[in-house]
């Protein structure tokens, strides 16, 4: 992972929005730390996964690193290009190379619109060809591409099926050929048999376009499956980042290591002799995240340093990144 | 032999709506034990969740329409009781907890004043002693200060204290049957995990039976007796916990298992994903349900729905093909 230009890197990304109340001369009460300084790099044709609880601020990083949301302070560098301080015709040619897919496959398609009118806007908007005619043409590949009935590219979104308009989703996604594409939970809302049919999808298409992916999900399981390294969030900070299966043999912060140990395995032997950590509490709020360590409300082995002291980020093994005082 | 608890057969559920007539439980049986726990997997419209509602004859009528079946719990048939006889079991002998329990809890009621409604109702306790009982309830589910918490209101809990709450009103009167439908769906992993641990512990010290509602093989496969799969409405496959993970022995079952990736496993090939879609009910079925998406298909099974048939010791299966061998039984 020493490539000298990654095609994202993430510096100290912080979001934070204000809690206002009064309707007409709003006073600030508070501020939500969704983000608080968030770094990685994405290598090109990787993808790196990024898991934690609701709340942990995962979705908001993929939404500010694409400039969703204003972000706070930070640094977003996505193909040599600053998306942060991007404006008009520049943040236009950087959006054409970055794309998001979202959650719920029923709320992110526009209902009164035709599939066509979906998959071919992102090349209207980007002047890509230069008839509708071939936008067309170039939609009815991608319906094909991944995996749609071409002929159906007249229909509306609620004639699909859940795991057809996530796949709809993706050839929005991919109509304006991008690089990067940020996955926001794409399967999650998805039954399971559908599910490993969209996850290979998106593998598929990796291969065969070379797509880098930040892929943002709560399940675990299917983490490990489809990234190459994975990052956690606490609380709007990263607490551990390495390859997945060091990660996921040799977990090194305690949250990690709690995570890990909460998630089932479809087989009732190894599920029932196995040790569980089972973390008491919920998330603490992040209006106002606990000094020191954030996790240490929460941490089975937390010390007094850990109430007093941010840990420091550092690389505890090779590419392996942890920020916990009770690593050696 | 332990003491049959709930005996379901030939259970039959179908909605009349303006499409057309949706065939959502299409004749499922099944018994349950004292104490035991069993659950019942599938994905969504299977009728996992049309079947156990039928039971409690919850489901809105019209539309809905148990039309076939028998569900005899403790000698009686659930489906032959009035609306009152229904009331004193609900609550009190089976007790039902839901997915969001956002949904299911009264927004402007405080915690304390639903908890303690079916305490007065079911048990005839007065008020102080149905708080002092609801005060020890939300102690046994874990709820910090139980006793400063009855006067706060359902969005003044996270949604897995919400879910704890839930279960406390559940466990309230003592039910020798708790039906759980997805109580861990909408929670983080941390969470599920805290409130799988509550309710094995709840069932050991309550000796209550337990029906698991769930679509994720991996949640319960720690703490299940026996699993009961289903498709489009009817159990396809019925095994004691291990075999059923063991020794698969319908194509269904054997598919969603191939379809899940292990966090405790390294594999780098794709998954195994199931083609097609889960059929539409509002079509008569013909021929068994999952036929279209069957890698293991013979021609008889497009002409016949398979009956469960025994292929071991408490293990039947809804196959005319052993898959094993592929060949036909």
């Amino acid at each position: 992972m020493s490539d000298p230009t990654p095609l994202v890197e993430v510096q100290d990304l912080k979001k934070h929005f204000p809690v206002t109340r009064g309707l007409i001369l709003q006073r600030r009460v508070g501020l939500v730390r969704a983000v608080d300084g968030v770094s990685f790099t994405i290598q090109r044709g990787e993808t790196l996964g990024m898991v934690g609880e609701s709340g942990c601020g995962k979705t908001t990083v993929g939404r500010t690193m694409l400039g969703l949301y204003p972000a706070t302070s930070g640094r977003v560098v996505i193909d040599g290009d600053d998306i942060l301080h991007a404006r008009g015709r520049d943040m236009l040619n950087i959006r054409r190379k970055a794309q998001i897919i979202f959650q719920d496959p029923y709320a992110s398609l526009n209902p009164r619109w035709t599939v066509s009118s979906i998959v071919t806007e992102p090349m209207r908007v980007h002047k890509l060809f230069s008839s509708d005619r071939e936008r067309t043409e170039r939609a009815r590949k991608l319906m094909a591409l991944v995996g749609l009935n071409p002929n159906l590219i007249n229909r509306f979104p609620h004639e699909f099926s859940g795991g057809q308009r996530q796949r709809i989703g993706i050839a929005r996604a991919l109509a304006s050929d991008p690089s990067f594409i940020v996955c926001d939970e794409p399967i999650s809302a998805l039954d399971v048999s559908i599910q490993a049919q969209v996850v290979n999808l998106l593998e598929e298409l990796q291969d065969q376009f070379g797509l880098t992916y930040l892929f943002i999900a709560h399940d675990l399981s299917m983490v490990r499956h489809i990234c190459d390294r994975v990052a956690v969030l606490y609380l709007g900070v990263m607490v551990e980042l390495a390859d997945r299966h060091e990660l996921y043999e040799h977990p090194l912060h305690p949250y990690t290591q709690a995570l890990l140990s909460a998630v089932p395995i479809p087989d009732p032997r190894k599920d029932r002799a196995r040790k569980r950590t089972i973390l008491t509490g919920d998330v603490p709020s992040p209006l106002n995240p606990p000094a020191g360590c954030r996790f240490h409300t929460r941490c089975p082995i937390a010390m007094d340093i850990c109430r007093q002291q941010v840990p420091e980020w550092r690389e505890a093994a090779p590419h392996h990144w942890v920020a916990c005082h009770a690593v050696q | 032999m332990v003491d049959s608890l709930l005996r379901v057969t030939d259970l039959k559920t179908r909605f009349h709506t303006p499409e057309g007539i949706v065939h959502a439980v299409n004749g499922i049986s099944f018994h349950l034990n004292e104490g035991e726990t069993v659950a019942v997997v599938g994905e969504s419209g299977c009728g996992k969740s049309v079947s156990m509602l039928s039971l409690l004859r919850l489901i809105p009528t019209p539309p809905g329409e148990i039309y076939s079946g028998t569900a005899i719990y403790r000698n009686d048939d659930l489906l032959k009781k009035s609306e009152q006889e229904m009331e004193d079991v609900r609550g009190r002998e089976i007790s039902m907890i839901f997915q969001d329990p956002m949904t299911s809890l009264n927004p402007v009621l405080t915690i304390g004043r639903q908890l303690t409604e079916s305490l007065r109702l079911h048990l005839g306790m007065t008020q102080e002693q149905a708080e002092q009982r609801a005060i020890s309830l939300l102690e046994q589910v874990g709820i910090p200060d139980p006793s400063r918490r009855l006067g706060d209101f359902p969005h003044q809990f996270s949604g897995g204290m919400r879910q704890r709450v839930m279960i406390a009103m559940a466990l309230s009167c003592a039910p020798s049957l708790l039906i759980a439908d997805e109580p861990t769906t909408a929670l983080d992993v941390t969470i599920q995990a805290q409130i799988v641990e509550l309710v094995a512990r709840l069932r050991e010290s309550l000796h209550m039976a337990i029906i698991w509602i769930t679509h994720d093989l991996g949640v319960v496969a720690g703490m299940a007796d026996r699993v009961i799969v289903m498709y489009a409405g009817y159990i396809v496959e019925e095994a004691d916990v291990d075999d059923l993970y063991d020794i698969p022995s319908h194509p269904y079952t054997l598919a969603l298992l191939a379809a899940l990736p292990r966090v405790d496993r390294r594999r780098d090939q794709r998954l195994k994903s199931i083609p097609g879609a889960p059929p539409n009910l509002l079509v008569e079925p013909h021929g068994c349900p999952f036929a279209p998406r069957c890698e293991f298909v013979i021609e008889q099974c497009l002409a016949e729905n398979p009956p469960l048939m025994s292929v071991g010791k408490n293990h039947a299966s809804a196959c005319w093909v052993a898959v094993k061998t592929g060949l036909p039984r």
